[in-house]
């Protein structure tokens, strides 16, 4: 065994491979496997190398500490599943990365789009079907078992950004400072239209090619320096990135320049912040902690696992908070009917969820999603059921507007003499005690 | 952040640059306006945008779009559909004195889609799609239902290529209520790549183009061969809008028309995506000897073709042709008249139609077409197709159609009756139109009663009935021969051409308005009020004289009404109480 990778690969075919399970292999920590300097290594699938320690007493217990910010890395945390409740927490609680990722949902659509503003100058080509298949499909099989993905693209032409970027004569490019890009978004969503075949959630990735006066066009952060990456993504929502082209001097070329994306520095960005998105992010470790690159997938198996666990988490409060709303929906309007399967969509959500947790408490990580993703499908449909809205056929203001008018006038000379009795009736009460 | 993005990008192993692609299906578009005017002084002008996509649109998996609209795209993809045709009208197509249409359509809202045959639900998929789309172009299409759509036989055959043609993968709605403003153009003109921001579609302005008395916007989807050999399909996305500029309101009498004074913009560039950009002005003259229109600026090209049976001379202005904006910046086309026009003949049409309601009351009336055939010499057979809705519910057997006096069978029939609250009538024959002749169809009906909550908010205003179809293949006075579809104008192109001899033309009849049997509405109010007051009175008096006891009673002195009864005495001069 030369390099910890290959003892990792190696390693693989041993152990069965659940999801949610997590392996650690203790070695001894004179052992030459590990490079110097490092404690623990964490591979690419569900397991990790740590050096033990070689003191006296109870070995277990030297190395627990060790273990447990192995857990606490490669599986989730406290505060991990906090965030995946943020929604029901109130938002002084968390911190500004929690709103991020998108909340869980059964598929999402992701469109790349190119927006050129300028095709008079511009003639811009992008592959981007070769690199969806060879950056972004790989990572979206191995996201599979989470949710349904679909990917578009498209160009648009003559779309422009809300803001007009402001020019630098120090480093004569022009700028977009950070204040000014929450308006960047608005004015592009028109063009670039929701899907309209699927009511998934929408994730959007747009290249934006400056125009040939504003070129080159740069994004500064807060303290004014340059982004390196020259994007920026809005939560919820995708991410935007701005493709810079080297124009030569303005006689020799012809209009319009053409232009071929650099596709592969285009796909590190938008593959970074679809990771981000997702809400796998990473996590603080210690020093002497060896961490494995993702590899082509671009996401390794315990960042799934803990996408998973906070994902069923999410999946069982949002199947709670449906059914408490529609209980409490029932309570207020006493007229709604509930049809048949309705009903049994309810009981299967309620006996889904529950399910769901004996799972999630024996630690059965697979079965426990599969669960959840059943019963938020079933109260979904419960709730959003269009007969829900269908009350019975006997609203209050038509009892008042159909029997008022024949009660009313019969029944105030009725209430007049009724009164009129009562009052003869407690006169002659007084009478006979004054007269006797 | 961006720190954050760059220790990603540290983990990130990328693969070096993908192996040998294909280069993604090649799209085109073109653009193209056609100015003609019309024998009765007015303008009709006719845009085009034709995008073409060689690509394979019903593969699974992911799709990648450029010229064609992604929103498109993604419906055709999804519900598996052969054929759309869409079409949202305002006014009507006076055929009489405007001549035959190049493509007309009924007023209101019309949809007829033709399916894949591998769609298993078909009214399923129609009903979604209809929802769809009336989101897509913000018209109330999501009324389409079953009680007003259905399955011609015979009439609306696929326009793009075919091999299978079972009749049961068609649908056609006609929504005739269907009004059309500004916001159904704004998604019109978003599904043009270049938008309106250059070239032909900066014309289309809002405020001009709804300011004219005959305004349709339509979207064309169909496949089409790729080339002559047709061994692949491509699909072609044509969007048409046909405006008719009025002579008096706009022109203000006067018949000299630019393009300025119609759209109040000009040209000034071509759309950068487009392959070919061109405007073509009708020219031919009527008389042999000197030339009634004048044209400016003065055209590069002219372009003769044989459109619908005649030959027609056209000025050709290509936007995309250096030379053509060497003198300005911005073309704008004018067209003068030299003489007066009154001595200019309308030809007559050879085929049009005309529909109207005869008859009396509230019970019974008689729907009645007619049909003329103004050629000299030749008979042709017309297709004719009548939607009438569940509630005026048509007698078959009072069917009557004469020609020049005499009983007149026609050679195919197909009837569907109607179901009540579920489906309308369906009437398609094909009838023989002798040359030269008029010929009048008639049938009577009865009219229902509705449900009280069945009737619009409005049920005085009239209920009414979709225009019915004339579809016929019209022999031409000159033989046309088949041009490329690739090489010739777009407007030639938009029906397929079979031989020389003929040319297709559909027409639609004006929508008809029918007044039904309409209760009142205020009744309810009307019972209750009654009702109140019969009781409180009947009753109320009643109860009283039963139950009253009399008992005297002490006069009292003072109290309000008293001393406003003295007030009154004093007033009037008569002694208080």
């Amino acid at each position: 065994m030369a390099t910890v990778q290959e003892a990792d690969a190696a390693l693989l075919l041993l152990q069965d491979d659940l999801l949610g399970a997590l392996t650690v292999y203790v070695i001894p920590e004179t052992s030459p496997l590990l490079p110097q300097g490092v404690g623990v290594y964490i591979g690419k699938h569900r397991s990790a190398v740590m050096r033990g320690t070689q003191g006296p007493g109870d070995v277990l217990a030297a190395i627990s500490a060790r273990v447990q910010q192995i857990v606490q890395a490669m599986s989730f945390t406290t505060d991990s599943i906090t965030t995946a409740l943020s929604d029901r927490v109130p938002m002084d609680q968390l911190g500004t990365d929690t709103r991020r990722p998108f909340k869980s949902s059964l598929g999402y659509e992701i469109t790349f789009s190119l927006l050129n503003p300028d095709p008079k100058s511009h003639d811009v080509h992008w592959d981007i079907e070769a690199a969806v298949n060879s950056y972004v499909q790989p990572f979206l099989d191995k996201l599979g078992s989470v949710a349904n993905f679909s990917v578009d693209s498209q160009i648009l032409y003559y779309a422009v950004l809300g803001v007009s970027p402001r020019f630098d004569k120090a480093s004569s490019s022009f700028i977009l400072s950070a204040l000014s890009l929450p308006h960047v978004i608005n004015p592009v969503e028109a063009r670039l239209g929701s899907s309209a075949t699927s009511l998934y959630p929408m994730l959007n990735f747009l290249l934006y090619v400056p125009e040939r006066v504003h070129s080159p066009l740069y994004i500064q952060d807060k303290d004014g320096a340059a982004v390196g990456t020259n994007a920026f993504h809005s939560p919820r929502w995708g991410g935007i990135m701005v493709y810079n082209i080297d124009h030569p001097a303005p006689d020799k070329a012809p209009l319009p320049l053409r232009v071929d994306v650099d596709m592969v520095r285009v796909m590190e960005v938008f593959l970074a912040q679809l990771r981000l998105l997702f809400g796998i992010s990473q996590v603080p470790l210690p020093e002497d902690f060896l961490l494995e690159s993702p590899g082509n997938n671009g996401l390794t198996d315990w960042e799934l696992d803990r996408l998973l666990w906070t994902r069923t988490v999410e999946n069982i409060a949002t199947v709670s908070t449906t059914l408490t709303s529609l209980a409490q929906l029932l309570d207020k309007i006493g007229n709604i009917v509930i049809k048949d399967d309705v009903a049994s969509e309810v009981y299967h959500a309620v006996a889904s969820a529950q399910t769901a947790m004996l799972e999630l408490a024996s630690g059965h990580l697979g079965s426990a999603f599969q669960a959840s993703k059943e019963a938020v499908t079933s109260s979904e449909r419960a709730f959003f059921d269009p007969s829900l809205l269908h009350l019975l056929y006997f609203p209050d203001d038509q009892k008042f507007a159909i029997y008022i008018p024949l009660f009313l006038p019969m029944a105030v000379p009725i209430l007049l003499s009724l009164v009129k009795i009562l009052r003869e009736a407690k006169q002659s009460k007084k009478e006979p005690m004054k007269t006797d | 952040m961006a720190g954050v993005v760059a220790v990603v990008l540290g983990l990130l192993l990328l693969l070096g640059s993908p192996g040998g692609s294909t280069g993604p299906p090649r799209d085109s578009l073109r653009e193209e306006l056609l100015l003609s005017p019309l024998p009765s002084g007015d303008l009709a002008a006719t845009f085009q945008f034709r995008a073409r996509w060689d690509s394979e649109l019903h593969r699974e998996g992911v799709s990648h779009y450029r010229l064609f609209p992604k929103a498109l795209g993604q419906l055709i993809s999804k519900f598996l559909v052969r054929e759309l045709h869409l079409s949202l009208t305002q006014g009507f197509w006076r055929t009489r004195t405007w001549g035959q249409p190049y493509l007309q359509a009924p007023a209101g809202a019309e949809l007829w889609v033709w399916f894949q045959d591998s769609v298993t639900d078909v009214d399923k998929a129609w009903k979604e799609l209809s929802n769809i789309l009336s989101g897509t172009f913000c018209a109330s299409l999501n009324f389409i239902d079953s009680t007003n759509t259905v399955t011609p036989t015979a009439s609306f055959k696929p326009l793009g290529l075919a091999n299978v043609t079972d009749h049961h993968l068609l649908r056609y709605a006609v929504l005739p209520r269907e009004v059309v403003c500004t916001e159904n153009l704004t998604p019109w003109k978003k599904l043009l790549p270049c938008g309106s921001k250059a070239g032909l579609a900066v014309l289309l302005k809002a405020e001009r183009l709804f300011h004219t008395s005959y305004h349709s916007q339509a979207v064309h989807i169909r496949p089409i061969c790729r080339d002559a050999s047709c061994l692949s399909v491509s699909w072609e996305l044509r969007q048409t809008l046909t405006v008719v500029f009025d002579a008096f309101s706009i022109g203000q009498g006067k018949r000299d028309w630019s393009l300025f004074k119609m759209f109040s913009r000009t040209v000034t560039e071509a759309c950068p995506l487009a392959s070919e950009s061109k405007i073509y002005v009708d020219i031919s003259s009527k008389t042999q000897e000197n030339e009634l229109l004048e044209v400016t600026p003065l055209p590069l090209s002219v372009h003769e073709a044989s459109v619908q049976g005649d030959r027609r001379t056209y000025a050709v202005y290509d936007l995309l042709s250096p030379s053509l904006f060497n003198v300005s910046r911005s073309l704008n086309v004018q067209l003068k008249w030299k003489r007066p026009q009154d001595s200019l003949d309308l030809s007559t049409p050879v085929l049009h139609a005309q529909r109207y309601v005869s008859g009396y009351g509230l019970q019974t009336g008689e729907i009645s077409t007619l049909i003329y055939n103004t050629h000299p010499y030749r008979a042709f057979p017309v297709i004719l197709l009548e939607t009438v809705p569940w509630y005026l519910r048509l007698y078959v057997h009072t069917l009557v159609i004469t020609t020049k006096g005499k009983e007149n069978k026609p050679s195919y029939i197909h009837y569907q009756p109607a179901q009540d609250r579920r489906r309308p009538h369906l009437l398609e024959m094909l009838i023989q139109l002798p040359a030269n002749s008029v010929t009048k169809i008639t049938i009577q009906f009865e009219r229902a009663l509705l449900k009280w909550t069945e009737y619009t908010p409005d049920p005085n205003h009239g209920f009414y009935v979709s225009p019915s179809v004339l579809s016929a293949l019209v022999p031409s006075v000159i033989a046309m021969k088949p041009e490329d579809a690739e090489q010739s104008p777009l407007f030639t192109s938009l029906f397929p051409s079979s031989d020389g001899s003929s040319y297709f033309v559909r027409l639609y009849t004006e929508p008809l308005l029918v007044n039904l049997p309409t209760p009142d509405f205020s009744m309810p109010y009307n019972v209750i009020c009654l009702t109140c007051t019969v009781v409180a009175v009947c009753y109320g008096s009643f109860y009283n004289l039963l139950t009253r006891t009399f008992h005297v009673e002490e006069p009292s002195s003072g109290g309000l009404a008293k001393r406003l009864a003295n007030i009154i005495r004093k007033v009037r001069g008569v002694p208080p109480l």
